[in-house]
């Protein structure tokens, strides 16, 4: 790597103060940072040593723990068109073109959010002379997880810029932020183009080819929802739904794994675990919230059971709500966005509790939307801070107790 | 009543580099220094000799116009060879030419049987004038004591859970007399107890367990459990309006010489740790002594190039520690050196290939985990940039006290007053959040916002 770096300090007098090219300094320095840790040691007084761990590693954490959503969401993607066009029906058939279909279609994506947020952060260091933040590295990620495989590439790209934009760099950045920057771009997209991101038409990429007969495209949550409003019972409408495409695709088991239409990477409950297991196992995000958030769910599920009478979607087992819709995701990957929750021990506990309940009152209850969690984080997004007033308070409070004076 | 206290929280940093217990010969050092910027809370020092005078050691050489009672003395006899001073004429160095046979200022001396009636007025008037008063600190600020103060309580930590720290102990040993000498005079100062605080997993060393005069406490856990902050916190907390005082043992035990010996005794046993020395033992040298004999000749060699490698010398622990040069001084309250590899090096894709750098966190590739026990060479590298708060929760898991340090720190930032009180500023130092420092995800300089807030606190 000697070369690499005998490039760059020879690259370095140019973007240095007074080089022909000083005004890309950070731009600069975001690559060989990149490349290479940098050299500073630390300072003549305080700590001699420091952690092995910085930002950038505790990013990268993240988009390693995404990695499991992301290859599931590329097949799934694929099989998904497969099954919608009567290519096959067993999962593992064909698994190389459906893998390669999926491919096709998020690898694009997955480009594009990266290219356009970076090129908004590295606007935003060049202007504002202050370091690219390494809290893109996850955005990009998170964005093409949760959009429709089918949604124009131009659409992502300006979700992300005005996710960037408006929900992160207006703030001052990465640290700064009170809302999820992945949600708010989804939210974007689900405000301003509604037709790409809700209905039944777009969560299975069909292409040229036509449906076969029986085909709706409807997603678990809409099936859940109208079973309610049509007085079926929730669960046998879920397992009735599509037998035309894949027998049983919205039992429990099928939706906990992930078998089914829905956004890129939020399909798989199971997915999800495996990224929350990596994200606690490495102590990046806090378990307190994962935990509470499903807890939260259930008890709400549990709640509205009491309540069923007229509407069977009230009395749809409160485990359901765990595997449909984008919940698993959300709670593990967005609730938990260090940023934007609550940052106290006792908060997170609320935080996160609060973000399942409102989930469900949200899918039950609203009539326009099926999907709960993308507001119910942007929503506790915006009380957490509220949540971390009152802990700290009480804190405050134990101390002035104590005082004599 | 006596109290066992378990910490939980914390993290002990495990390194190359533990001085062995037994005392080591080293060339003397020639020059010693006293260090003005050792003493936190000294306004406007005065030096009161000039270069070219001749001092023994306990002849006052500086005093602080704000606490005029209060000498800074020479801790050896000989010749002031130099006043070194920085930018703006801040006085940084006062150093002494050592003579080869130390002559001692005389103060009164009293048997073992005469301390008790020393009265407090006597007490405190041959601390001052003799030198040993600044080994007194103020909590809340970590200032230097006011002698016109009546403390609540006096808190001795009589262990010490930084990393490759002196054993007080070993330091002490065959010096039981005057620590409890010491404690008799401490003991005068207080209308309230003397706090004596051991490490319950270890054998108490005899000369803390048979202490008269004390509160036993017993605490157990990872650092910083041996911090007397952390102590105070629990045994009897600092409310605004409050003063306690902390003092080393080192400091109770030169109290004690200096009433029962007549004398101003700096001499004391040094550490001398870290991965890059080559003898890691114990020395007795004097406070302030030069550390160009220690370090020189005990370096440990490259394997490759056979050259002594860059190596960084702390006067004092990695976590609150400070840098001097190669001839440097050691800080007037420092127990120990540490002699750490310098780590201005790139390291390639450093931030995302695995490492068995040390870590509290366990994020992608960070294995250190994995052998808990093991000990780590770590190197001055940053291992990162600084950026905004991120990571949550992790500051409070390593500060076993009902603190919020997120939000205290950016209270200080802030520079709102009336946060910082409530939020505790008053219970802490630097060192009770040096292990944040350490963990910190986002490298922020932790330590130097806890003093901006205290130092905008007093004086504003």
């Amino acid at each position: 790597m000697k070369f690499l770096r005998d490039l760059l300090d020879k690259q370095k007098p140019l973007f240095k103060k007074g080089g022909k090219l000083e005004n890309f300094y950070y731009a600069f320095e975001a690559g060989e940072t990149f490349l290479f840790t940098p050299n500073h040691t630390n300072a003549i007084k305080g700590a001699q040593v420091k952690d092995a761990i910085d930002l950038k590693r505790m990013m990268i954490t993240v988009v390693i723990a995404m990695i499991p959503c992301l290859l599931f969401g590329i097949y799934n993607t694929g099989h998904q068109h497969f099954l919608a066009t009567g290519q096959t029906a067993g999962l593992w058939e064909d698994f190389g073109p459906k893998f390669l279909l999926g491919l096709q279609l998020v690898l694009p994506i997955v480009i594009v959010a990266y290219a356009a947020g970076g090129a908004v952060e590295a606007t935003f260091a060049v202007i504002r002379k202050h370091p690219i933040n390494e809290g893109f590295l996850v955005t990009g990620m998170l964005i093409p997880l949760v959009v429709p495989a089918t949604l124009p590439l131009w659409q992502v790209a300006l979700a992300t810029v005005f996710a960037v934009v408006i929900a992160k760099e207006v703030f001052g950045g990465t640290g700064m932020n009170i809302l999820n920057v992945a949600m708010t771009a989804r939210a974007f997209l689900y405000f301003a183009y509604p037709a790409q991101i809700s209905g039944d038409q777009v969560w299975t990429y069909l292409g040229d080819k036509a449906p076969v007969d029986g085909f709706s495209g409807a997603t678990a949550l809409a099936v859940a929802y109208n079973a309610g409003v049509d007085g079926e019972v929730a669960t046998q409408a879920l397992a009735e739904h599509n037998s035309s495409v894949q027998a049983g695709m919205f039992e429990f088991w099928n939706l906990f794994m992930g078998w089914i239409p829905g956004s890129i990477g939020e399909t798989s409950t199971l997915m999800a675990l495996v990224g929350a297991a990596i994200l606690i196992a490495t102590g990046v995000a806090s378990w307190k919230i994962i935990v509470s958030g499903f807890a939260g769910a259930y008890a709400m599920g549990v709640v509205f059971n009491l309540f069923a009478g007229n509407n069977e979607y009230l009395a749809m087992p409160a485990e359901y709500h765990w595997v449909i819709g984008g919940l698993a995701f959300g709670i593990v990957f967005m609730a938990t966005d260090p940023v934007s929750a609550a940052q106290t021990e006792v908060g997170k506990w609320i935080y996160g509790f609060l973000i399942g309940v409102l989930t469900v009152i949200i899918r039950v209850t609203n009539p326009a939307y099926p999907e709960g969690i993308m507001l119910a984080v942007l929503f506790m997004n915006v009380f957490a801070p509220l949540i971390d007033f009152y802990v700290v308070k009480a804190n405050k409070k134990r101390r002035l107790q104590r005082a004599t004076v | 009543m006596s109290k066992t206290i378990k910490l939980k929280k914390g993290f002990d940093i495990k390194l190359v580099g533990k001085a062995e217990k037994q005392l080591a010969e080293f060339k003397p050092a020639k020059t010693f220094a006293l260090k003005p910027t050792d003493f936190i809370g000294l306004q406007r020092p005065k030096v009161t000799v000039s270069e070219g005078d001749t001092v023994k050691a306990g002849t006052p050489i500086l005093f602080d116009k704000a606490m005029e009672s209060v000498q800074y003395v020479a801790p050896v006899s000989g010749e002031i060879v130099e006043i070194k001073r920085g930018e703006r004429r801040k006085l940084l160095e006062i150093k002494i030419l050592a003579d080869s046979t130390i002559s001692y200022e005389s103060f009164d001396k009293f048997s073992e049987g005469d301390l008790g009636s020393v009265s407090k007025e006597v007490a405190i008037a041959q601390m001052c004038k003799s030198g040993v008063w600044p080994q007194l600190i103020q909590r809340p600020y970590g200032i230097v004591a006011n002698p016109a103060d009546t403390p609540k309580a006096i808190f001795i930590s009589a262990f010490d859970t930084h990393p490759l720290a002196a054993d007080h102990g070993f330091m002490l040993e065959g010096e039981d007399k005057y620590f409890q000498a010491g404690l008799t005079i401490l003991g005068k100062l207080t209308s309230g107890k003397i706090h004596l605080n051991v490490n319950e997993a270890e054998q108490v060393p005899p000369v803390f367990a048979n202490a008269k005069g004390v509160e036993l406490n017993k605490f157990s856990g990872p650092h910083p459990a041996g911090n007397v902050g952390v102590q105070i916190h629990h045994l009897d907390p600092i409310n605004k309006g409050e003063i306690a005082w902390t003092i080393s043992p080192f400091g109770v035990a030169q109290i004690g010489k200096l009433f029962l010996e007549g004398k101003y005794d700096a001499s004391k046993k040094f550490a001398i740790t870290g991965s890059r020395a080559k003898k890691a033992v114990y020395v007795k040298t004097y406070m302030g002594a030069c550390v160009d004999s220690l370090v020189e000749g005990n370096l440990q060699e490259d394997e490759k190039s056979s050259v002594a490698p860059d190596t960084r010398v702390v006067s004092g622990n990695v976590l609150t520690g400070e840098k001097i040069t190669a001839d440097g001084y050691i800080g007037y309250y420092h127990n120990q050196i540490t002699l750490l590899p310098e780590g201005h090096y790139h390291e390639f894709l450093g931030w995302a290939l695995p490492t068995k750098h040390l870590s509290y966190h366990r994020a992608l590739g960070l294995l250190s985990f994995l052998n808990p026990k093991k000990e780590h060479v770590l190197d001055t590298n940053v291992r990162g940039e600084e950026r905004a708060f991120v990571q949550t929760g992790v500051f409070e898991s390593v500060t076993p006290m009902d603190i919020l340090p997120v939000y205290l720190l950016k209270a200080i930032m802030a520079e709102d007053f009336d946060d910082m009180e409530e939020l505790g500023i008053y219970e802490v130092v630097e060192e009770d959040l040096a292990l944040c420092e350490f963990v910190d995800v986002s490298k922020h300089p932790v330590q130097e916002i806890v003093r901006k807030g205290l130092d905008l606190l007093q004086y504003s």
